[in-house]
């Protein structure tokens, strides 16, 4: 068996290992508690029967991850270009950088729905605070770490400061930049239901706010559903930044494995 | 021998040290003309990629003079080309993009560098190679793109600093040979840093041979053998005595201690 197929095949065949062990698990539990802990199917139905509600709350969260996850690479690159400047910038905004990090966003929560409203822009601006730090410090670590032999043949060639950056400084980073796009990813979904979870509305309510409703309400097919609906929007944020990945970098980088030389 | 009027590299009394350090190059009196292939040999810590490093005007004399083309070497900055020990190659780039770099550094148009790239590939021999990423290339052939991207430049004079350390013997000496070819076509003064013997004595017209603690040239070894030279010259007698000759050299420099 290749490597290959053994990368497809042995998860297909666990699947139905662990659906089997699910069922027994439900089997076995006192009647009167089956409840709390939903069969397989009657997830699947479930997802079934409430998709319209779960899709548009699935777009909305998608939408605010998306918008918070797009602010993050944008405010990001201009940080890291500014703390790649020097030693010096790096020292004075370092450890503000940190508190921030160090800060647990839900807690910001509430003086987010105060400056900007419950909803979409809160949802946003969660997501936005959970991305920003891995994406700053991989694209800063890596406009500082080019190969000095490189700088010392820009430097002898008389490059401006311009070029350097530009031709050198930036493509020399992409790796370590996906390495944070790649953490960022998995983060912005989570962001997403976590800031609707604490600064959604109904009127675009999404999966974090029917996390609330379901829970509210006992419906926990519905709420395993929502899992399901939440882990979706992580392959989709994951998947998508591999490809990109995989698109700007497996031309020349180490990581994607030549096979000639 | 008839002297040519003016050298086109001059180094006069020159001392490098730097900072508060120790002096690295000691009195380095010296002067090449346009033709020359000079090789510069000598224990590590000599001051060899130093004096390199002053020739190409990124490291400036501490007491001295350097004239190279009748200027200083800031000013004569456009007229040479530096070939470091590693590749140095952009690797997102691929090799036709990597010999054109320089240029595009200078600000010279798109057509004119693909151009002018162009022919410095043929001169390299890597037609065909072009669209390739440098972790598709034998070491040798990264190397020759490296070499490539120097000669874009149509420098005056070409600076070498062990470009071919890290290869085989094999690859080393097939290089060496095309060095030579190239040099036929496009004519350049060179200043090579080498740590093999045969390499110096094959490729020069004058060996330096330095000492170290402080850098000073201890002697120059004059490799009368014609040109064009084949693999056939390291067969001949002349070439073997010259090889003997500065490893003897070589070997008190190593042993002599201030």
């Amino acid at each position: 068996m290749s490597a290959r197929t053994q990368r497809i095949l042995l998860p297909v065949l666990t699947a139905p290992l662990l659906i089997g062990l699910w069922y027994l698990v439900c089997f076995l539990l006192a009647p009167d508690r089956r409840i709390f802990l939903p069969a397989p199917h009657q997830i699947l139905h479930a997802l079934v029967a409430s998709r319209a509600e779960l899709f548009s709350a699935w777009l909305n969260t998608g939408a605010g991850a998306l918008a918070g996850f797009l602010l993050a690479i944008a405010v990001s690159g201009l940080c890291a270009l500014l703390l790649s400047l020097s030693p010096w910038v790096r020292a004075s905004l370092y450890p503000y950088l940190m508190i921030l990090q160090m800060t647990p966003v839900v807690v910001l929560a509430p003086m987010l729905i105060i400056w900007v409203g419950a909803g979409f822009k809160s949802v946003a601006l969660i997501t936005f605070l959970i991305c920003v730090f891995p994406l700053v410090v991989n694209s800063t670590q890596g406009l500082i770490s080019v190969d000095r032999h490189l700088v010392e043949l820009f430097r002898m060639a008389r490059a401006s400061r311009r070029q350097e950056v530009l031709l050198l400084r930036i493509p020399a980073a992409l790796p370590y930049f996906f390495t944070g796009l790649r953490i960022a990813a998995t983060l912005a979904p989570i962001g997403a239901v976590v800031g609707d979870f604490t600064a959604g509305n109904s009127a675009g309510a999404g999966l974090g706010f029917l996390t609330i409703i379901y829970s509210a309400n006992f419906r926990y097919p519905e709420l395993f559903a929502t899992v399901a609906a939440t882990c979706a929007l992580g392959f989709l944020f994951t998947g998508g930044v591999l490809g990109l990945s995989w698109l700007a970098l497996h031309h020349w980088h180490d990581s994607y494995g030549r096979t000639d030389t | 021998m008839s002297e040519q009027p003016s050298p086109i590299v001059e180094f006069r009394a020159v001392e490098k040290r730097y900072g508060d350090g120790p002096l690295v190059l000691d009195r380095i009196s010296f002067s090449a003309q346009a033709d020359d292939f000079v090789s510069v040999i000598g224990p590590s810590g000599c001051g060899k990629t130093t004096l390199l490093r002053l020739l190409a005007g990124v490291s400036a004399v501490t007491d001295g003079e350097l004239v190279i083309d009748g200027q200083s070497p800031e000013a004569a900055a456009q007229e040479l080309a530096y070939v470091f020990q590693e590749p140095t190659l952009l690797p997102w780039l691929t090799v036709d993009k990597n010999v054109q770099l320089l240029l595009r550094l200078r600000g010279v148009p798109a057509a004119e560098r693909a151009a002018v790239g162009d022919r410095a590939l043929r001169l390299a021999r890597l037609s065909g190679k072009d669209r390739c990423y440098p972790c598709q290339l034998s070491g040798g052939q990264k190397m020759r793109v490296s070499l490539a991207r120097a000669l874009s430049l149509s420098p005056k004079i070409l600076l070498l600093d062990e470009p071919f350390g890290a290869l085989d013997e094999m690859s080393r000496e097939h290089l060496n040979e095309e060095l030579l070819a190239v040099r036929a076509l496009q004519t350049w003064t060179a200043f090579f840093v080498t740590h093999s013997v045969a390499e110096a004595v094959f490729l020069s017209n004058r060996i330096l041979v330095m000492s170290a603690n402080p850098g000073r040239i201890h002697r120059e070894v004059r490799v009368d053998l014609p040109y064009p030279r084949t693999p056939d010259t390291r067969e001949s007698a002349a070439y073997l005595q010259l090889v003997a000759e500065v490893s003897r050299l070589l070997r008190s420099v190593e042993h002599y201690q201030p």
